[in-house]
């Protein structure tokens, strides 16, 4: 029996020995969008060189800047993925947590498209009939003084040149970066071209986002979870419906579903990336300088992410669905990276 | 007259109780028959994979100029450009750049880490030509399962045309096979379909079994023994019961937000570490074995500890010589499917960074590991379409595992459960 509670207590011992010891192992944490990217690399990254494979954890942007700011050394990660700028209050954070520099770095594009089944007609909206078609009060008149709650039931209210079908949107929760980017990047922008809105961001900037950035909730818009995969499936399934996700899962199911047009222009490849397309947002991952130095094939990772052959215009992510930067920006970014540049803001 | 209606009645009404029974089981069934189904349907392809028979010639130029045949140098070869070279020597029309990329996207990008594994294993094969079977790319694979329609419009399809045509024409000369998927069973992760496997997923998930038996059996055997044989009774051990009934019932992410508090933020141990998530495992199969077990304790007839007793056996005697083996197998049965619950677990493991990205196989409890029921559940969200069949067979190799675990919690009840 004392032998027994003495293995137990040595067991216990070299465990929490073991946790303290130094990391080899690169981990990542963030973004749900620049995932697919980050795993892609990290997998080439481990097969092609003597290092482990990084540990890519998809936390959600704003939770992986969280993790990430929380401090220096083993337990917090290395690096976070976003698919947003950091905000000026998580670098207050990662400042008051003692994290020191960190390094920004832009990788590429991310569309949102509304799409549907391929067997349904293509539709072209603009950001304005977007924002009536989502909004949770929509102006009474041109001007947009006036409020009502959304009484539009079908495609066809809206404008008469869309579509007889009951409006039916399926898009991510509000915790989704996808949400954030398309509330700021379509909603907003719709929102605005009615003038007493657009006055409001002057007057009176909390109701003007309270306006533009709500989305209905009368059931005409349906939170279908993170999962883009059982949105694209419900499309299928659903002739009627339409979905809000990110370019690289209407890349990959062309042939069951389509993009449809916002502002004339169709969700693609080259649209996305000259910045023609309206519902864009850049991806980023932050790199912790003071972490660069010690644990072991940080700097080949950022090398490994930042080659032609990965984020190049016929790079690997590219075919996984990243939009790839300019060339001039690529290469400044490339050398702000390879610099360990600290962003300053 | 009457009495005659009413029996009657009374038979009719019989039988539709029995209806109704029979059809509550056949929905059931039915919903079993549904499930399997579609998973067997979508998933049985998983397990076999479209390789492509290529003569490679292993080029000493390429490989190893100086003729060295040093282990890093070989390592880090441009094994690249022996595959391109052999779908050159294949399709020798092929000129543009473009074309050549889109003829390389034929084969996996797994090809030139095989080619690595053959050199490293043996050099002597540099300078040699010889047919080798490469895994083809996942969109490859799609068409030769018949799961990518060849008819839509070029447009619309994620393969070309063009790269059909090259495929046929390595299909007419017998250079297409398909083979057991031996890396689907013996791989890590892999964000490329055709090289995701399932076996880290499965070490990360023994390892976490592990844990959760090492701590849940022990403890949770000792507390039902106490609560059951030793505990005086009252308010005290009422409410300890009551708590244990609660605890068996509270949502197991409640388990991972506290393993995050406790085990990650409070003892510091590593993330996404099996430890971590046997710990927090076997928390939410302590309240199942607690209950079992005491259930198993009670059901052993005083009878025996009287007896035992009466010939001078101490109370610990009685509960370790006599009790305890009576009441094993049922012990046994709760501690099993306890675990088999833990086994499909992902909610808590979210919480405490097992849900991630992770390649390399585990070689211990410490490090980062996921789960079976997050591989699964990782795959699911995968835009790449053959992802889902995969996601499939995983779900298949999963329920494996659940079906031999209940299955063995069956077969101890009935081999060694005694009845009085």
């Amino acid at each position: 029996m004392k032998l027994w509670g003495l293995a137990a207590a040595v067991a216990v011992a070299v465990m929490i020995a073991g946790a303290a010891e130094a990391r080899d192992q690169i981990r990542i944490v963030g973004s749900s969008t620049v995932f697919p990217f980050a795993t892609a690399v990290a997998e080439r990254f481990g097969r092609g060189t003597p290092f482990k494979t990084p540990v890519v954890e998809s936390t959600g942007s704003g939770s992986g800047l969280k993790l990430f700011c929380a401090g220096l050394g083993v337990p917090h990660p290395d690096i976070t993925n976003a698919s947003r700028r950091i905000k000026r209050s998580e670098v207050e954070r990662c400042r008051d947590n003692g994290v020191g520099e960190i390094t920004e770095v832009k990788i590429g594009y991310d569309g949102i498209v509304i799409a549907n089944a391929r067997t349904e007609v293509r539709i072209a909206l603009t950001l304005r009939q977007l924002f009536l078609v989502l909004a949770k009060d929509v102006p009474a008149d041109e001007d947009g003084a006036e409020l009502i709650p959304n009484p539009y039931k079908t495609w066809k209210d809206v404008d008469a040149a869309l579509p007889d079908k009951a409006i039916e949107v399926l898009g991510p929760p509000p915790t989704s970066g996808t949400r954030d980017a398309f509330v700021e990047r379509a909603m907003e922008k719709g929102c605005k071209t009615f003038p007493a809105i657009k006055a409001m961001r002057r007057t009176d900037r909390i109701s003007y986002q309270a306006i533009c950035h709500a989305i209905r909730e009368d059931g005409a818009f349906v939170e279908a979870g993170e999962n883009d995969v059982l949105i694209v499936q419900k499309l299928i399934a659903n002739p009627n419906a339409y979905g809000i996700f990110g370019f690289s899962f209407l890349d990959q199911n062309l042939d069951k579903i389509q993009g449809n047009l916002v502002n004339g222009i169709l969700p693609e490849f080259e649209t996305i990336s000259e910045g023609s397309y309206p519902i864009s947002r850049s991806m980023y991952f932050y790199i912790k300088n003071a972490h660069a130095d010690v644990i072991p094939g940080v700097a080949d990772y950022v090398a490994e992410f930042t080659s032609e052959k990965a984020w190049g215009p016929d790079g690997y992510l590219a075919d996984k669905g990243l939009i790839p930067l300019s060339d001039e920006e690529r290469a400044r970014s490339r050398t702000d990276a390879m610099g360990l540049l600290p962003l300053a803001m | 007259m009457t009495d005659q209606r009413r029996l009657r009645r009374r038979y009719r009404a019989e039988r539709r109780f029995e209806f109704y029974g029979l059809l509550a089981v056949l929905v059931a069934l039915a919903a079993l028959v549904v499930l399997l189904g579609t998973l067997l349907g979508k998933g049985l392809s998983a397990f076999h994979q479209t390789h492509l028979r290529l003569d490679v010639t292993f080029a000493e130029e390429v490989l190893d100029r100086q003729g060295t045949r040093a282990p890093e140098v070989l390592w880090a070869a441009d094994y690249g450009a022996l595959v391109k070279r052999a779908l050159g020597t294949r399709f020798p029309d092929v000129a543009t750049r473009r074309d050549r990329r889109a003829l390389a996207r034929l084969l996996s990008s797994g090809a030139q880490y095989a080619l690595r594994d053959m050199v490293l294993a043996d050099p002597a094969i540099i300078g040699e030509t010889l047919s080798i079977e490469l895994p083809a790319s996942d969109d490859i694979d799609m068409l030769h399962k018949g799961q990518l329609a060849r008819d839509i419009p070029e447009a619309r399809r994620k393969v070309s045309d063009q790269q059909i045509a090259w495929f046929d024409s390595l299909a007419a000369q017998g250079a297409v096979a398909s083979r057991f998927n031996v890396g689907f069973f013996s791989g890590g992760d892999s964000r490329e379909p055709e090289l995701a496997g399932i076996w880290s997923a499965v070490l990360g998930s023994f390892w976490m079994m592990a844990v959760c038996v090492a701590l849940a059996v022990p403890i949770g055997v000792m507390a039902a023994v106490y609560l059951e044989e030793f505990a005086p009774r009252n308010r005290w051990t009422d409410a300890i019961e009551v708590n244990i009934n609660n605890l068996a019932a509270v949502p197991s992410i409640i388990f991972g937000l506290l393993g995050l508090a406790v085990f990650l933020s409070f003892l510091g141990l590593p993330r996404s570490a099996p430890l971590v998530g046997g710990m927090v495992l076997a928390l939410m199969t302590l309240p199942t074995v607690i209950i079992a077990g005491r259930a198993a304790i009670k059901a052993v007839p005083p009878s025996i500890r009287e007896a035992a007793l009466g010939v001078g056996a101490s109370p610990v005697q009685v509960v370790v010589h006599h009790v305890l083996p009576l009441a094993m197998p049922g012990i046994m049965t709760g501690t099993i499917i306890g675990l088999a619950r833990a086994l499909g677990e992902t909610a808590p493991l979210l919480m405490i960074g097992m849900v991630a990205f992770i390649v390399d196989a585990p070689g211990g409890p410490l490090d980062a590991s996921t789960a079976l029921p997050v591989q699964v559940y990782l795959w699911a969200d995968s835009p790449e379409r053959a992802f889902v069949e995969k996601t499939s067979a995983a779900i298949l190799v999963l329920l494996g595992f659940l079906i031999a675990m209940n299955g063995f919690a069956v077969f101890l009840r009935n081999r060694f459960e005694r009845r009085w």
